[in-house]
């Protein structure tokens, strides 16, 4: 367990702050905001699965994704696909020619439901979509790329493509997507009203809960051997390659599995808003993606969470107290941010020399009297450095 | 000196009277507002919600100073029920998820009294659920598609078959027209208009739709579809082109020689507002048909005209949806008024069968919340105004049309 641990928490004061993290989440906004304000928050942690993927994908293998909103939004249409068909059901549809499918496909004169909603019937079935139809698509672009070697700045591009390509074939298909406005209206989850205060609550605590989970997931990741990797491949891609890795597939594995947690965020976005629209798979709102990312600390988990929070909470005070200027407050912190921390808050707080030798200190002072446990794989042969990972 | 003290006060027990009666003459707050609103003695909050930033601010400019205009004027005229209107103004910042989370703060947070909003229909769609869950009311002012109606909306603007249909009697009748070309940016509104401009095409007037075209939002290059249009030479271009798109799509067809002069085309995307962009030297002779135009030549519209141009400036124009936007505070305060109350509840009831003498001419709520309007054929002229050429009779709002789905 300890192990465990340890290959999670670099420093005991990283696990404090974590901690810090889940009480202020999951004990303290609950209390003080109302329900309103703490569904907002809800909504900005979904960025948050995104954020993590972008950590992994970005920070620690140098991938620079702009196209993570079509992952985000593929969980989210596979979600709104299931609730909107829930919502469609024959009797609430009544007044359409068609009663019993969805409004926009009445709409465009479809008569009966297209074959590939047919599964979305089907909440097992969903789920397991949410989480696969991201992924295999993501592992089949990133292989595809990554075995050509192409990478840096091309793979941003033709990421930022494929959203592209992705928002105007919802937008130009709208009886079998909603087209433009989205799949709207949803209600009901196996009859449980998603609506109601009760629910928000309920889903508030679950998006959270899967938010740390994912996030010490990740963390896990970083800190073995295939977190080591994946800086290798950031710093020296030719010096791994000759060592006998396969740099393609791992990559591609990774951008795999940023992919399949931002499903993840996508879905538990659509539950808490309600609506799903290609407004949020596209290119702006898959670099904002980044932004909450980069202002948050590319480097750090909880940092990207926090970048997350911290942006999208600043977006909706800035625009509630100066509806006309709050783009430009918002413009100017991004661009302090990256003036002056380009690791973000979370390399800002890094800095802080006073923090960190006390810290390391403290850690250090704990650490001693619990270190009877036989130090052997706790460590990988990789760890040359004394000053990083563990002891 | 007991009849001076006596005589005091026989002023003070007046006084007393009299200012109870001013009092009774506002009814009091816990009579008019029994769902909790945010309603005092003396003031009444609404809430203001469009795109003040993003693609959408150009157009949606428009809706917010008329909105505003509509507001003041209501204020300095005494307020509604004699409280004075509060604006609490929200950015959708043409982000659809942006307006679900600003209406269900107006609604949830500052239990607004109204909400005065939206202009695209996917921003109407992405707030209506909050509407209806939260039991809010929204103004909503953009000539939209139809299929649609909701307790919790009025729509000031047309549904489509309002603008469409007597729109393309005219021109058929005017000018001959058997052969229509059908053009559109891709999405539900201009969709839903061409299927139901194609049943009419074929079915009531016996024409002949040549070609139908959808191009994405933003689509700015229509080099081939002009080289189409030149090779089925339509009697009539029919458009529904917004936003950017527009601007491109004239001015490509001016370079290509099909004129007004040249060629029949009539809009239903064209207002004041997108000429200022287009330029009128690009749109001279094509025609929109709207229900208003800022040239219409009434008093009631001149007085909306002058209001307009002191307050935001003399280079302003105002087009269809702006007036539209007009509308609804000066409906929200005769509903309130009839109904002597803000409960939305009574509200919604009251609403059927207000009307109105408004700049666009007589209009009446119908029991659809939405409006019946006329419709005018506007030609463009090179100073970017319009000659009105046609005006019909009131026109039923038909928001689900039989026959046209």
């Amino acid at each position: 367990m300890q192990l465990f641990f340890r290959t999670l928490f670099k420093t005991r004061g990283e696990a404090i702050a974590f901690g810090a993290f889940i009480a202020l989440i999951l004990i303290i906004l609950p209390i003080t905001l109302p329900i309103f304000r703490l569904n907002l928050i809800g909504k900005y942690l979904t960025f948050g699965f995104v954020a993590i993927g972008l950590v992994l994908l970005w920070g620690r293998c140098g991938v620079l994704s702009l196209g993570q909103g079509v992952f985000f939004g593929l969980g989210g249409y596979c979600m709104a696909m299931f609730l909107k068909l829930e919502a469609s059901d024959p009797v609430t549809t009544a007044i359409q020619s068609t009663p019993g499918i969805p409004d926009f496909m009445d709409w465009n004169q479809l008569t009966e439901l297209p074959a590939f909603w047919e599964p979305f019937k089907s909440l097992p079935f969903t789920i397991a979509a949410i989480f696969v139809v991201p992924a295999v698509v993501a592992f089949i672009i990133g292989w595809a790329l990554f075995k050509r070697r192409v990478g840096g700045v091309y793979f941003a591009i033709i990421t930022q493509a494929i959203a592209l390509i992705l928002s105007l074939g919802i937008d130009g298909n709208q009886g079998l997507t909603g087209g433009r406005n989205g799949i709207t209206d949803l209600r009901t989850l196996l009859g449980w009203d998603i609506r109601s205060e009760h629910a928000q609550y309920v889903l508030y605590f679950i998006s959270c809960s899967l938010l740390f989970i994912v996030a010490l997931g990740a963390k896990y990741i970083i800190n073995t051997r295939l977190g080591r990797v994946l800086v290798a491949i950031r710093d020296r891609e030719d010096r791994v390659r000759f060592s006998g890795y396969d740099v393609a597939t791992i990559r591609a594995f990774i951008f795999a599995f940023a992919a399949m947690i931002s499903g993840l965020g996508g879905a538990l976005f659509v539950l808490q808003v309600g609506f799903m629209s290609p407004s949020i798979i596209g290119i702006v709102p898959s670099i904002e993606m980044v932004i909450f990312t980069a202002v948050g600390g590319r480097l750090s988990v909880l940092g990207a969470i926090l970048g997350c929070l911290i942006v999208n909470f600043g977006k909706t005070t800035f625009s509630e107290a100066y509806p006309d200027l709050w783009l430009y407050l918002m413009g100017g912190t991004f661009i302090a941010v990256v003036m002056f921390f380009p690791n973000g808050l979370a390399g800002l707080l890094e800095k802080i020399p006073f923090r960190k030798t006390k810290l390391a200190a403290v850690a250090e002072k704990l650490r001693q009297p619990t270190s009877d446990e036989p130090e052997t794989l706790a460590t990988t042969p990789t760890s040359s450095t004394p000053s990083s990972n563990e002891h | 000196m007991k009849i001076k003290q006596l005589s005091h006060l026989f002023l003070k027990v007046a006084c007393l009277a009299a200012a109870t009666a001013t009092v009774q003459a506002k009814p009091p707050t816990s009579e008019v507002n029994t769902t909790g609103l945010q309603v005092t003695d003396d003031t009444v909050t609404v809430g203001q919600l469009h795109s003040s930033t993003g693609t959408m601010a150009i157009s949606e400019t428009g809706s917010i100073q008329a909105e505003q205009l509509a507001i003041d004027q209501i204020n300095a005229a005494g307020g509604v029920l004699g409280r004075q209107i509060k604006v609490i103004k929200e950015d959708g910042a043409s982000d659809w998820p942006t307006f679900a989370e600003k209406a269900k703060k107006l609604l949830v947070n500052d239990k607004v009294g109204t909400v005065f909003g939206c202009w695209t229909s996917a921003s109407r769609k992405a707030v209506l659920p909050i509407f209806e869950k939260e039991n809010g009311m929204l103004y909503y002012p953009t000539f939209y598609e139809g299929l649609e109606q909701s307790k919790n909306v009025i729509y000031t603007g047309q549904e489509a078959t309002q603008q469409i249909l007597a729109g393309l009697d005219w021109i058929a009748k005017e000018k001959k027209a058997k052969t229509y070309y059908l053009v559109g940016s891709d999405y539900i509104w201009p969709r839903t208009s061409m299927k139901i401009a194609r049943k009419h095409i074929e079915n009531v007037l016996k024409g002949k739709v040549v070609g139908e075209e959808f191009y994405a939002l933003g689509h700015t290059q229509f080099g081939s579809l002009i080289n189409k249009i030149k090779l089925k030479k339509p009697d009539v271009i029919y458009a529904a082109v917004v936003g950017g798109s527009n601007v491109s799509f004239y001015k490509q067809l001016a370079a290509a020689g099909i004129t007004g002069s040249k060629q029949t085309l009539l809009t239903i995307s064209v207002t004041e507002d997108e000429v200022l962009g287009i330029g009128g030297e690009n749109l001279a002779g094509f025609y929109s048909a709207m229900k208003y135009f800022q040239s219409i030549d009434t008093p009631e519209n001149a007085a909306f005209v002058k209001a307009f141009k002191d307050k935001y400036g003399a280079d302003s124009v105002i087009g269809d949806v702006t007036q539209a936007g007009y509308l609804g505070p000066w409906l929200w305060k005769a509903a309130v008024e009839k109904a002597g109350s803000f409960d939305i509840d009574k509200i919604a009831a009251a609403s059927p069968d207000i009307e109105l003498a408004a700049p666009e001419g007589p209009v009446k709520i119908h029991p659809n919340h939405h409006l019946w309007s006329k419709l005018r054929i506007g030609q463009w002229q090179k100073d970017g105004q319009a000659k009105v050429l046609y005006e019909s009779e009131l026109i039923e709002p038909d928001p689900f049309p039989k026959g046209y789905q």
